[in-house]
C-alpha cells in the first residue's frame, strides 16, 4: 500500500511539472493533477448491453475544479469565448454572468473560486486548450465514489449523508475557493460539496442521442421509473447527480455548475 | 268602477309577473348553456395556502397561462427549527392552481437560478406520459413550457417527479390543481387550501437548528414531522382559518405524502358533503373522517353552527399529538345552545358500585381482595380485643385513608374539608359516621357552625377496619371517646335503606 502511494505521488509530481509547462503563466496549485488508479465500477444505471459493471482505466484528474482565474486566462487567449462574442448555440445568455466584463472578473467573483456559468462547449474548449479533456461520467463517478480514506465509499451511510446534505441546500451567494470542500482518497479536492461539474458524456446515461430530443430513455428519470433500471436504488446521491446531468443541454450555463479536466496516461 | 280598477291592477301585476318569470327563466336558461369552445387568454391567479383563487365564472374554456417557479428555500418547520424545503412557489404546499374543464393550459415551469437541483412537475390533471414531467424537466435558471388540456374535472395533486422522486416530494414539492366542472362548484362562504405532507429529519421532533433530510427515516417511512401546510403551527393560533357562525366552509384537502395515508378529521364537525377521491361529485354526506392517500385529494364541506375553535387533525392521532398534524378553524358568532350547550355542570362522579375506591383515593389496599390488606388483618388478629391495638390499627388506616383530606390532627381544611377534631357532627351520631364511611356523603353539611358542601367518596374498608378507624378518631382530637365495634359496622352495612342526614 505504501509503495503504491509513493508511486502515485511520483506520478503526481511528474504530471504537475507537465501542467506547469503547458500553462506557464499559471503558478498556483490549481493546475495540479492526481493519479486515479481506475478499476471496475458499477454505474447507477445499467449499460445498454444489460451489463452493470464498467472498467475505468487509470487517468489523471485535476486536483481542483477550474477556477475563474484559469478560465480568464483561457478567455483572454481565445477571444471567441469572451462573453460578448460567444455564440448562443454554444452558451446561453447567463454565460460568465457574474464577471464584470469580457476580461475582468470584478467584485462578484473570486479568482480562486470555481468558474461557473460555463457551458459544456466552453468547458470542452478549455480542456482542449489546456491539453486535457473532460472526464466521462464513469471516470467522474469513479473518482467521486472515494471517501477520505478508501477508494469506494458510496455504500457508506455517513459519506452519503454528507453529500445529500450539500445537495439539499440551495446555493449561497458566493462560492468558496477551490480546496474548501476537502480531498478524497485520490487526493482530488471538492468532488462533492462545492459545485456540480460537467462531464464529457453528461447526457449519455439517460438519453439515446441528442439531448434536445425529448424522448427515449429519458423517461427513466421520472418518478418510480427513476428506479427501474438502477443498480442501487438507495444511492440517492448518485440519483441526484444523474438527474441533474440529464436536465442539462450543452449550451446551458448554471450558477453552480463548473468543471475540471482529466488527461489520459500516455 | 272600483271593482274594475282592482281587476285592472290585478291583471297588470299578473302580466308583470309573467314577464319577470319568463325573463328569469330565459336568463337562467342562458346560464345553463355552457360552451366547450376555447375563447380568450388569461393568466392563472395562483395562491399560497391556505388561500384559494376565486371561483371561475366563465361559461366557456379559455387558454390559461400558468407561471410556476420551483425554488429551494430554508424556512421554519417548527419553532427554532429550519429545513431546506424544495418548493413550488417558495412555500409548502405549492401554489394553488384553479382551472375550468376544457381549458387549454400553457404551463411555464421555471427553476430558480439559485436551485441546486433540476425539477419538473407531474400534474395528476394531465393526461399524457409523466403528467407533464417528461416535458417540464428543468435545469436551474431555465424555464420549460408545455401545454395540456384540462379534460377531466377534479381536485388533483401535482408534484415534482425528478429522480430521486421520493426526496423531491419529501422536501415539500407538491400542491393542488382544481379543474372545475361546467357550471363550477356550488357556491360556499369560505374556501381554504390545506395540504398534508410528512418530513424526515435527522434530528427528533423539535430538535433545534437546521435539520437535514434523513434518507434512513424516509426509507423506513418513519417521519419526524407530519404537517398541514408545511410547518408546525401554520394553521393554529393567529393563523387559524377564520369563519363565522352559519357559514359553509369548503376545504380543498390534499395529501402530498410521500408515504402516509391521511385520516382527515375536524374535531367537533361532521362533513356535510364529501367529494371523495378528488372527484367533483358528492359521494357521501355526514361523514366524520375522510381517507386521503398520498397523491390524492378530497373536498369537504360543512356548515359551522357553533362558535369556537375546531381542530383539524390526521386522526392517526399520534401524528396530530406528537408530529404536528394539527390545524384550527376559528368560528366566531353568537352561541347556539340548542346545537351545543357548552358545559352545563361539573360534579364528582360517585361510583354506585365501588370496587377499588381506596386505591383510587390513594388509600389502603382493597381489604376484600385476598392477598391484600393482609397486614392489617394479621396485626389485629393477635390481640384484637386490646383497645390500644385497635387504635393503632385505626391510626394506620386514618393516615392512609383519611388524613389527606381531614389532615393529621383531624382539623380539616376550612371551607373545603370538615374537621373531625372536636366535631359536633361526628360526635352526635356514631351510626351516621359509620354510614358515611360506608357510603360516602355529598352535599351541604354544617360542622361546628361552619358550612361545607363537598363530597366524600365511599371508603372500601371492611367492618373491622371501619370500626378501628372510627374508634381511633373518637379517641383522638378531643373527641367523645366512643368505641365502635365491627358488629355495629356490620349492622349499618346490612341496612337496605341508607339514611344520609
Amino acid at each position: 500500500m505504501n509503495s503504491l502511494r509513493i508511486k502515485y505521488l511520483a506520478l503526481l509530481l511528474i504530471v504537475t511539472a507537465g501542467c506547469c509547462f503547458s500553462l506557464p503563466s499559471e503558478k498556483n496549485k490549481s493546475s495540479k493533477m492526481a493519479y486515479i488508479a481506475g478499476g471496475e465500477f458499477t454505474p447507477l444505471y445499467k449499460l445498454n448491453n444489460g451489463g452493470s459493471n464498467v472498467i475505468v482505466k487509470p487517468f489523471y484528474m485535476d486536483v481542483y475544479p477550474v477556477t475563474n482565474n484559469q478560465f480568464l486566462e483561457f478567455v483572454k487567449k481565445n477571444p471567441q469565448w469572451r462573453r460578448s462574442r460567444v455564440k448562443q448555440i454554444f452558451a446561453d445568455h447567463f454565460y460568465l454572468k457574474d464577471w464584470q466584463n469580457d476580461t475582468t472578473l470584478g467584485i462578484k467573483v473570486d479568482g480562486n473560486s470555481p468558474v461557473t456559468f460555463v457551458s459544456w462547449f466552453a468547458a470542452n474548449a478549455y480542456a482542449k486548450w489546456a491539453g486535457k479533456r473532460l472526464p466521462t461520467v464513469n471516470e467522474w463517478e469513479f473518482a467521486a465514489a472515494a471517501g477520505k480514506n478508501k477508494p469506494y465509499a458510496a455504500d457508506d451511510a455517513e459519506f452519503n449523508k454528507k453529500i445529500i446534505e450539500w445537495y439539499a441546500k440551495s446555493n449561497g451567494n458566493k462560492l468558496a475557493e477551490v480546496g474548501s470542500a476537502g480531498s478524497n482518497y485520490w487526493g482530488v479536492y471538492d468532488m462533492l460539496g462545492l459545485v456540480w461539474e460537467w462531464t464529457y458524456d453528461f447526457n449519455s446515461a439517460l438519453l439515446t442521442g441528442d439531448s434536445r430530443n425529448d424522448s427515449g430513455t429519458e423517461s427513466n428519470t421520472f418518478c418510480g421509473g427513476g428506479s427501474a433500471n438502477a443498480t442501487d436504488v438507495k444511492n440517492y446521491a448518485a440519483f441526484m447527480r444523474y438527474g441533474f446531468r440529464s436536465s442539462l443541454k450543452a449550451n446551458y450555463t448554471i450558477q453552480n455548475l463548473g468543471f475540471r479536466c482529466v488527461k489520459d496516461i500516455r | 268602477m272600483k271593482y274594475n280598477k282592482k281587476i285592472k291592477i290585478f291583471f297588470a301585476i299578473f302580466a308583470a309577473g309573467v314577464v319577470i318569470t319568463a325573463s328569469v327563466f330565459f336568463i337562467s336558461g342562458c346560464e345553463k348553456t355552457y360552451s366547450s369552445q376555447v375563447r380568450g387568454v388569461e393568466y392563472a391567479k395562483l395562491t399560497h395556502a391556505p388561500l384559494v383563487p376565486p371561483p371561475i365564472t366563465r361559461n366557456h374554456p379559455t387558454k390559461v397561462i400558468v407561471n410556476l417557479e420551483t425554488s429551494e428555500v430554508t424556512r421554519r418547520i417548527a419553532d427554532g427549527t429550519e429545513y431546506n424545503f424544495w418548493t413550488f412557489g417558495g412555500q409548502v404546499p405549492g401554489e394553488f392552481i384553479r382551472l375550468r374543464v376544457g381549458d387549454e393550459v400553457e404551463f411555464h415551469l421555471s427553476n430558480s437560478p439559485t436551485s441546486k437541483m433540476p425539477h419538473n412537475i407531474d400534474l395528476h390533471a394531465v393526461t399524457g406520459p409523466g403528467g407533464g414531467a417528461t416535458s417540464s424537466f428543468t435545469a436551474p435558471g431555465h424555464t420549460s413550457v408545455f401545454s395540456f388540456k384540462a379534460e377531466k374535472p377534479g381536485l388533483y395533486v401535482y408534484h415534482c417527479a425528478t429522480a430521486p422522486v421520493g426526496m423531491h416530494i419529501a422536501n415539500g414539492m407538491y400542491g393542488l390543481v382544481l379543474v372545475e366542472p361546467e357550471g363550477g362548484l356550488p357556491p360556499v362562504d369560505k374556501e381554504y387550501y390545506v395540504m398534508q405532507g410528512e418530513f424526515y429529519t435527522d434530528g427528533n421532533f423539535g430538535d433545534q437548528g437546521l435539520q437535514s433530510f434523513s434518507l434512513d427515516k424516509a426509507l423506513k417511512e418513519q417521519p419526524t414531522y407530519v404537517l398541514f401546510n408545511g410547518a408546525v403551527g401554520s394553521l393554529t393560533g393567529k393563523k387559524a382559518l377564520p369563519a363565522k357562525v352559519g357559514e359553509t366552509i369548503r376545504i380543498y384537502f390534499g395529501n402530498g405524502g410521500p408515504n402516509l395515508i391521511s385520516a382527515f378529521h375536524v374535531i367537533g364537525e361532521i362533513f356535510d358533503k364529501v367529494y371523495g377521491d378528488g372527484g367533483t361529485k358528492v359521494i357521501d354526506k355526514d361523514v366524520q373522517t375522510v381517507l386521503v392517500p398520498p397523491g390524492g385529494a378530497a373536498m369537504v364541506e360543512f356548515k359551522v353552527e357553533v362558535p369556537g375553535v375546531y381542530t383539524m387533525v390526521d386522526h392517526s392521532i399520534f401524528r396530530a399529538f406528537n408530529k404536528g398534524a394539527v390545524g384550527q378553524i376559528n368560528v366566531t358568532g353568537a352561541p347556539n345552545t340548542t346545537v351545543y350547550s357548552g358545559k352545563q355542570k361539573d360534579e364528582l362522579y360517585m361510583n354506585p358500585n365501588p370496587v377499588n375506591q381506596n386505591e383510587f383515593w390513594g388509600g389502603i389496599p382493597d381489604a376484600n381482595k385476598p392477598g391484600t390488606g393482609a397486614n392489617l388483618s394479621e396485626s389485629s388478629s393477635g390481640n384484637s380485643n386490646s383497645i390500644e391495638n385497635i387504635k393503632d390499627m385505626g391510626k394506620n388506616i386514618f393516615s392512609m385513608t383519611c388524613q389527606a383530606c381531614h389532615q393529621a390532627e383531624g382539623k380539616g381544611i376550612p371551607n373545603v374539608f370538615p374537621p373531625l377534631a372536636g366535631s359536633d357532627f361526628l360526635n352526635a351520631d356514631k351510626e351516621r359516621a359509620i354510614g358515611i364511611i360506608l357510603h360516602g356523603k355529598q352535599g351541604p353539611v354544617t360542622v361546628n357552625g361552619n358550612k361545607f358542601n363537598g363530597v366524600m367518596p365511599p371508603q372500601n374498608l371492611n367492618d373491622e377496619q371501619i370500626a378501628a378507624v372510627l374508634t381511633y378518631v373518637y379517641h383522638s382530637f378531643g373527641n367523645s371517646g366512643k368505641t365502635v365495634t365491627k358488629e355495629e359496622v356490620n349492622k349499618i352495612r346490612n341496612q337496605k335503606v341508607v339514611s344520609f342526614k
